[in-house]
This record gives C-alpha cells, structure tokens and sequence, in this order.
C-alpha cells in the first residue's frame, strides 16, 4: 500500500530523535549526575526508584502504541481536497468500553505496588540499632543534631554505612524541604510539625542533596552533604566531635527546637528552652589552645565582630536555636555558606568579609572585616576541625 | 428541517455601520468585542510572561550565572506563573468563551452583556496592577502557590506578596464574573432545539469550566482574604507562632489550584474536539462520552489536591486516597484522547494549520497525562515534585496541552472574528517551529529532573551535570519564541493583505459558520432552529452542497444592549480597593474611602441605566424594556 509505505518511510525519519532520546535516557549514569535519582544508593530510594520504574515501563508501552496509533492516522487517513465524505461514525460502544477498561487494568498494575510501597515507606524504623538524626531547616542552612551523640554540626551529615538513620525533622523559620536523591528522596520541613523520612546509606562515599521548597531569596542556595562512613570511621568521627565541646557543667541546653517565630517549639525532651547566652561564653574557650599569633587575634576577632552571637563552636553539648550554623568542625568541612563555595582559605575569607556579595539577602551581615582580619578568622577557623 | 437563520435575510440589506472609535470600545457591551479586548490585552501579557520565561532560561544557560540577581530571579519566575495561568492562558480561553459560545448555541448576546464589559475590564485593570509591581522593584516573588509561612509580614515584610495578595482577588472577580455569565447564558440562551446533549464540545467544556471556576474561586478568595488579614491585621491563619499552620494555606490552595489545571485545559478540550472532526469531515467520535468523561474529571478533580502535598508527610492513608484519586482521571482523560484518534480514524484529514495544532495537541498532551501518572505514585513522586521533572510535565500539559489547543482555536476561528484567513504557509512554519522548540525546551526538563535539579533555583552549582541540558532547554526557548514571532508577522500581514474568509471556509459543522465574517453586532439576523449536533453540516447534506454566503443585513427592529461606561467605572472602583488597601499603612484608610465611594457610584448608575435599545435607534438614551 503507497500509504504505508509513505508512512514507513516518514517514520524512519523519525529514528535519528529516537537515538537520540537513548542516548539521553542512557547517560543517567551517577558519576555524570552526582545529584540523580536514578541511581539510587539507599534502601528507601531504591523503594522510590523501583515505583518510578514501574511506571515508566508501562507509560512507554501506553505511549508506543498511543501515539503511534495518531501518527499512523495521520499519514494513513490523509484526504485529498476532492475526497468524498468518509463514512460518518458516531462511536462504537464495544471500542468504547475496551478503551476504558485496558487502562483501568494497566493502572491497577501501577497502584498495587504503589500502595505497597507507600506504607513500607511510612513505617518508622524501629531497633536498638537505628542512628536518630533531628534535621532542622533554617533560611538557608541545615542544621543537623545527633541526640544520642549529643552532637551537633552543620551543613554536612555524617552517616555510618549500612545502619538505619532515622530523621526528625523541622524548620526554624519557614517550609523547606529536605532532599537527599540517591539515598531518600524528599520530605517537607516545617515550624510547627515534626515530619520524618528514614534512609540505609548502602556505600561510602559523598552524596550532595538540597532544599527543594522555594523558601526565600536563597532557596537556590541551600544544600547540604552527606558523608557516609563505614561504621568505625563514623564511631572515629563521632569520638573526635564529642571532643569538640564545652566543659559539661556548661551544659545548658535542652532537647528543643525553637523557631523564629517565637514560641513555637517542635520537640520538647528537656523542661528548659535552649538559652544562647551562657553557651556564647563557653564558645570563645575553643578546646585548641592559642599559640599562633594570627589564631590568637582570629579569636580575639570571633568574640569582637559578633561572629559569637549567632555561631556556636562546640560540637558537643551544643547551645541551640542560634541564628548561624554549628562551626565546630567548620575548618574539616568541604564546602562553606550551604554549598556555596568550597571551603578554601580564600574562599573562606572572602565569605567572612563580603557574605552579601557572595549570598545576597543571607541572614549574616557584612560585618566591615577587612582583609587581614579576614585572614585571622580564617586561621582561627582552621583550628577547628 | 435545515435551520431556519442559516443566512436567509429577512430584514433589509441596507449595510449598517458599526460604530468605531475608541468611545465605541470603551462602551462597549458586545461579547465579540469583549472578546478582542480579552485577545488584545491577553496576547500582550502572554508574550511579557514569555520574556519573563526567556529571561529565565537566559539566567540557567550556565551554572552559577549571575545575569540576574537571586531577588529578580524569584520575582521572574513567580510572575511568569502567575502572568501565564491568569493572565494568558484563562483569558485567552475567555476569548473563545466570549466569542464563540453565543454564536455555538445561536444566541444574540450574553445573559448579562454589562457584567461582561466589567469582566474584561476588571481583568485589564487587575493584570496591570499586578505588572505595576515591577515598577516598583517589587514584583510578586514568593512563587505563584505563594506557601505559608513565607509570605508572612515576618518573611516577606515588601509590597511584593501584597501585590499578588490583591491582584490575584482582583483577577478572581472578573473570573467569577464570567463564570456566573457563562453558565447563565449557556443554561438560558440555548436556540431552540439546542438540547443539551446537542451542544458543540467547545461548549459543553466551557460549560464544565465554569462550574469549576464557580466551585474553585470562592476557595482561593478566602484563603487569600485570610493571607490579607495576616498581612494587613495580624491575623494568624498561617503563622506558626500565633497557632496557625502553613499547611493549611496548602491545602486550601490546592483545593483551588487543582481544578485550576482543569479550568486551563478544559478550554482546550473543547477547542480540538471542534477542530478535530472539521478537518476529519467526520463527526465528533463518542460524544456522550466525551460529555461524561469532561463531567467525571471536574468531579474528581476537586478530590486530589493533596496529590501536590505529598511530600509533606500526610501519612499512608490520605496518600494512598488521593494516589489512587488521582490515578482514576487518567481513565476519563484517556477516553477523551481515544475518542479523538476515533475522530481522525477512518477520516479524510485536511491537515490546515488549525488541524496541525490540534493534532500536536493530542500528541504532546498524551506526555503530560503519562508523566502525571508517574507523580500520582507518592514514592515516585518523593523524588519527583519540586524538580524540573514536574516542571516538565505541567509544561506538556499547559503549553503543549492548553497553548497547543489554544492556537488551534486562534486559527481556525481567526477567519470568523475577523473576516480574513490568517496565511497558511506561516501558519504551518510556526507549527513547526513550535512544535520543535517545545520539545526541545520542555522535554530535557524531565532528565535534568530526574538527574537531581529543584525548581525555582536561581541557579545551580557546576559538577552536578546539569550545564547542557539546560542549554538545550534555553535554545528550545529561542525557537519558541521565534515561533511567536512568526506568528505576529502572520497577523500583521493577515491584516494588511489577507484572504477574504467569507462566512464558512472550513466546512464547518457549527453555528458560527451559518454568520457572515466577522459577524454583525446581533450575530443573528434571526434565531436558528436546530435540529442535530452538526447542524450546519445536515443543512448543507440537505441542500446537496454549500450554503449560499449569508448576507449582511441591517438589523433593523433587533434589540439589543446599550453601550455603557459604567461597568468600566466600577471596575476602577474594585482595582481602587486594592490600591487603597496597599496604600493604607501610609495613608491610612482614605484610599479605601474614596475606593467604596466609586465602586458604588460605578454600581448605582449601573443598576438605574437602562439597558436596552434597538439598532439603529438613539442608542444609550432612550430605554427600552
């Protein structure tokens, strides 16, 4: 039939897209896509990855023969201006009902194991051996708490490979959203409720995620890393961050996040809020003594810039609902302001002098730190690791 | 029996002028020129939100680019939300709304002519007041969902989140206020014979929007009232602090913002399911199908808005009702997209630009409904919502969906509203180009998604891979627009030196054919009968070929609505609330004072004007019934 043939032959031209859609599809590969859910390295992702699947098997199928019934129409059906009228059809009831019953049939093959995997997905993980991390969203930072550590750090999770984390989510400030692809997917963030979402990190290795609720100017900026661990070299990390603190006495923080906007607090284990004021003292007392001049004045400069005011610089027994992130471990990280920049001496006094230039609208003033002073913090900075 | 109006005068044949002018048109009543006022002002928002979005994709071309700062950045991709869902896409579909519907059920006018001025005018006054913002620096910029608690005074403490707070309830009346037409005129004005299950498509889709936009609206007005409140009075609807809850805002939005999807589409549907069987020269396949599947998918889509919220947490059970709710409407808009194939199969297809759009419709508009089917999955969707996949997939649905249909529509009824065939050669090259650059825009969307990219990012790191497939995507961009281009060259040459249409150039299957191009003010010299649902096509199979060109006649003894400037008073009057409300930590409430004062005045002399006269008689001065 010349139709068909005509048809054919305009089809194959298509076959050039067609390759070119494969390669596309075929370039889903991790190391090309650091932030992919495609390849996922988690247990709770692997869920989510297997459903998408799923469902892109039988949209393929849907689309193969939908769209290649229109285009077959087209080419096949196509009038010439002296054309009689065709046939005039008003329906077909029999064909009427297939069409509607095939895809109620092809649905039910996708909603099955939806279904399934939406309540594997809600079950909060239960054993002695589940890691609880408490995951607080500020503009625009994350804030991670390990309460049976009793740590707290910034920006960068560190997770042990193969065992359970379990995080209790909230926001400070607004709704953000916590999205870590190859490990978990996401889940909202809020001020007023506590959210939860579960992951077992499967390899080693550095995984990027980041905000994915628009939350303000610098939504564009709020990502975070994970570093997973084998199990000792995450008991290592843990060890040498509980050293990273103050004297317990000091201690006076509660298990609480409070939010900016006043009151409202999402868990509440101790009776007291988290009062800042004492902890500011114990955060100039850094565990490192001072012998370099240039660190010296970088802590001079911590307490007289204000720097003290909204940062805390112990690990353990943190003070909580500070206004900046954790700077503990903040000279070991690998990137400064959420993702921002990586964290290099230059980069790290650049972001010390000229935050507004760097990440307009961020909550951390410029501050009028000239450039030596910049270097000072810097060195002073790179003390704690 | 062949309808009786079908061009047969009975009236003289002495021409009647029109009255031109800009008086005439600010006056106006007529629901054809309310409808070229919702073309003219929807046309330019629709390119101003199109160099919103090119800006957009000129700022993603490369990884941490700073052409445009983070705050024009967030106010670019909220106004280009919110310019193309309400000020392009709703009114261009009220083009249709206004133009056609009357003309499809054979009606003369709209069930309240004066209602409609004030409709488009609100809607001209509130598009502009909202593009004002920009003239302040301070353009909507908390997206167009606008989530709690960030615009809150504490978080969004500018006049941004109050422009779109009042521009958005300005917008919402004049939608109410075409909905309550609409419905109206469609229950009421039917020609006889016009039975419902007679009704063209276009109409009965316009039919099932309205009720949407009757049933949706009042949920956003309130919910933007009480975003008022906790801006203006410090209310705590949605701060956290004084009790409320953000979510809340979510789901009343979405509660609207749903059915929104559906009062953007549905247009569509009705506007290819007109096309599709005129250039198949075969009816509309399944029509009560089509009927019921549009009436099903309204139903259901006031029961998944929670399907947008599902990465809040809702727990296992309202995850898996409004997965398996949301799931369900792809069997009703299934059906719709076979009974078109059925339309085309076994046709003869004339495939003119209108029929290119329709068909580029159907296809574009199956990946969408595929793509939405793997988010109505929660764990899919755990990876998948707020990413470029979903960004992708409501482009398929919108553009490729509404815009697609849309420009069906503009060309297959531009030769009735104005009387020349818009160039078919032009026409087909935009097709093309649209086509082309559509999915070259929007389909890389979905990899980079899928690859780990977050919408409403100002920009994105380097090393994450992300660098050339937005590339891709801002070239597709380019092409579109240049598309657009060609299409307002062909307009602009269409005006100058196009073909006469004369009154049926498609073999239409509907009333608007049986009129002269573009119709005169009544529509109809006399009312039809119908008899069918294609009631042109059966006069013409009984004639054994063509209708002869219906005259134009004079009008004489047809009554119609007097022109009126107080619709257009009273629109001030409502877009003067919201400035005065905007206006009122400075002024204090005067600017709400003087604002009541003329939406009453507008209001009174409305109520007391009469309304009708005869053509040709003192139009405006004298009253009629």
């Amino acid at each position: 039939m010349p139709l068909a043939a005509r048809a054919v032959r305009r089809l194959s031209r298509l076959a050039p897209i067609l390759v070119l859609l494969l390669v596309l599809v075929a370039t889903a590969c991790s190391r090309d896509f650091p932030q992919t859910t495609l390849a996922p390295k988690g247990d709770l992702a692997r869920i989510e990855d297997d459903i998408f699947f799923t469902t892109v098997k039988w949209a393929t199928l849907v689309f193969v023969l939908v769209e290649g019934a229109l285009i077959y129409a087209i080419f096949r059906f196509r009038g010439k201006p002296g054309d009689p009228e065709p046939e005039q059809i008003h329906g077909n009831t029999v064909v009427e009902i297939t069409w509607t019953v095939i895809p109620a049939l092809i649905l039910a093959m996708i909603a099955v194991p939806t279904v399934k995997a939406i309540f594997k997905e809600n079950e909060t993980p239960k054993g002695g051996d589940v890691l609880t991390v408490e995951v607080i969203g500020h503009q625009w930072w994350w804030e991670f708490r390990y309460p049976g550590l009793n740590l707290t750090t910034a920006n960068e999770l560190h997770v042990p490979v193969g065992r359970t984390v379990s995080l209790k989510m909230g926001a400070y400030d607004v709704v953000h959203s916590f999205w870590l692809p190859q490990f978990a997917g996401k889940r909202d963030v809020f001020p007023n409720r506590e959210t939860r979402l579960w992951f077992t990190a499967e390899e080693p290795g550095e995984y990027t995620g980041q905000c994915a609720e628009f939350c303000g100017i610098q939504h564009g900026r709020m990502a975070f890393r994970v570093i997973a661990q084998p199990p000792a070299a995450f008991d290592a990390w843990a060890g040498h961050m509980q050293t990273l603190g103050a004297p317990p006495a000091a201690a006076t923080s509660a298990d609480s996040i409070r939010t900016a906007t006043a009151g409202g607090t999402v868990q509440q284990q101790g009776a007291k809020q988290g009062v800042a004021a004492p902890a500011v003292a114990d955060s100039a007392k850094p565990a490192a003594p001072a012998e370099d001049p240039l660190v010296a004045q970088g802590q001079k400069l911590f307490l007289m810039k204000g720097c003290v005011g909204c940062h805390s610089l112990v690990a353990y027994n943190a003070p909580k609902g500070l206004l900046g992130p954790n700077l503990a471990n903040v000279g070991a990280r690998t990137y400064i302001a959420a993702g921002t920049l990586p964290n290099t001496d230059e980069n790290l006094a650049h972001w010390i002098r000229v935050p507004q230039d760097v990440k307009h609208g961020v909550l951390m003033p410029n501050l009028g730190v000239t450039e030596d002073e910049a270097k000072a913090l810097v060195a002073f900075l790179r003390t704690h690791k | 029996m062949a309808t009786t109006a079908l061009g047969q005068a009975t009236h003289g044949v002495a021409e009647y002028e029109e009255k031109g002018g800009l008086w005439s048109w600010i006056t106006t009543v007529d629901h054809k020129r309310v409808a070229i006022l919702y073309g003219i002002s929807a046309l330019t928002f629709f390119l101003l939100g199109g160099v919103e979005a090119l800006l957009i994709r000129v700022q993603l071309a490369k990884p941490d680019n700073n052409l445009v700062s983070p705050e024009f950045y967030n106010q670019l991709f909220t106004m280009h939300g919110t310019t193309m869902i309400f000020l392009a896409v709703m009114p261009l579909s009220q083009v249709f709304f206004n133009y056609m519907i009357t003309l499809m059920i054979g009606a003369r006018d709209v069930a309240f002519p004066r209602l409609n001025a004030f409709g488009v005018w609100v809607f001209i006054l509130g598009g502009l007041f909202l593009n004002a913002s920009f003239l302040f620096g301070a353009a909507p910029n908390a997206g167009w969902f606008g989530y709690a608690n960030l615009t809150s005074r504490q978080f969004s403490p500018g006049l941004n989140v109050d422009f779109w707070v009042a521009g958005l309830q300005i917008l919402g009346v004049s939608s109410l206020a075409a909905a309550v037409n609409f419905f109206v005129t469609i229950i009421n004005l039917r020609a006889p014979g016009m039975r419902l299950m007679r009704m063209p498509m276009f109409v009965w889709m316009s039919f099932i929007t309205m009720v949407l936009l009757l049933l949706a609206f009042p949920v956003i007005t309130v919910a933007l009232i009480m975003l008022m409140f906790d801006r203006f009075v410090d209310t705590h609807f949605f701060v956290p602090a004084g009790g409320g809850d953000p979510i809340l805002w979510q789901h009343l939005f979405w509660i609207f913002g749903h059915p929104e999807v559906y009062i953007l589409i549905l247009p569509a549907f009705g506007i290819v399911s007109e096309v599709l069987p005129v250039f198949s020269r075969k009816p509309l396949f399944g029509y009560a199908a089509m009927v019921f599947s549009g009436v099903f998918i309204a139903f259901l889509g006031f029961g998944v808005w929670s399907h947008h919220m599902f990465s809040t947490g809702m727990g296992p059970i309202a995850d898996t009702f409004f997965s398996l709710a949301t799931m369900l409407i792809a069997i009703p808009t299934g059906v719709k997209i076979f009974n078109w194939i059925g339309t085309v199969w076994g046709g003869s297809l004339q495939l003119k630009t209108p029929m290119l759009f329709a068909l580029g419709f159907i296809a574009m508009f199956i990946m969408g409904g595929l793509s939405g089917v793997m988010h109505a999955s929660p764990p899919a969707d755990l990876q998948q919502t707020d990413t470029y996949f979903v960004v992708a997939h409501f482009h398929y649905v919108l553009f490729g969906g509404s815009i697609f249909g849309i420009s069906a529509g503009v060309y297959y009824w531009w030769p009735k509203m104005f009387g020349k065939l818009l160039d078919e050669r032009l026409g087909k090259v935009h097709f093309w180009l649209q086509l082309i650059g559509f999915n070259l825009t929007f389909f890389p969307m979905h990899l980079v998604g899928l690859h780990g990219m977050p919408r409403r990012v100002y920009t994105y790191p380097k090393g994450l891979g992300f660098e050339w497939l937005n590339q891709l995507e801002t070239l597709g961009a380019f092409v579109l627009a240049l598309g657009f281009a060609v299409f307002l060259y062909n307009v602009w040459k269409t005006w100058r030196s196009g073909a006469p249409a004369g009154a049926d150039p498609w073999n239409g299957a509907t009333l608007e054919w049986s009129i002269p191009s573009p119709p005169q003010e009544w529509n109809f010299a006399e009312i039809p009968t119908v008899h069918g649902r294609d009631p042109l096509w059966e006069a013409k199979r009984e004639r054994g070929g063509p209708l002869p060109e219906p005259p134009r006649v004079s009008g004489r003894g047809i009554h119609m609505p007097a022109p009126s400037y107080w619709p257009l008073v009273t629109a001030f009057g409502v877009n003067l609330l919201f400035v005065g409300l905007l206006l009122s930590p400075k002024v204090g409430p005067w600017g709400l004072v003087v604002a009541i004062a003329l939406l009453f005045f507008g209001l009174y002399n409305w109520w007391f004007e009469p309304s009708y006269t005869s053509i040709p008689g003192v139009r405006g001065k004298t009253g009629g019934h």
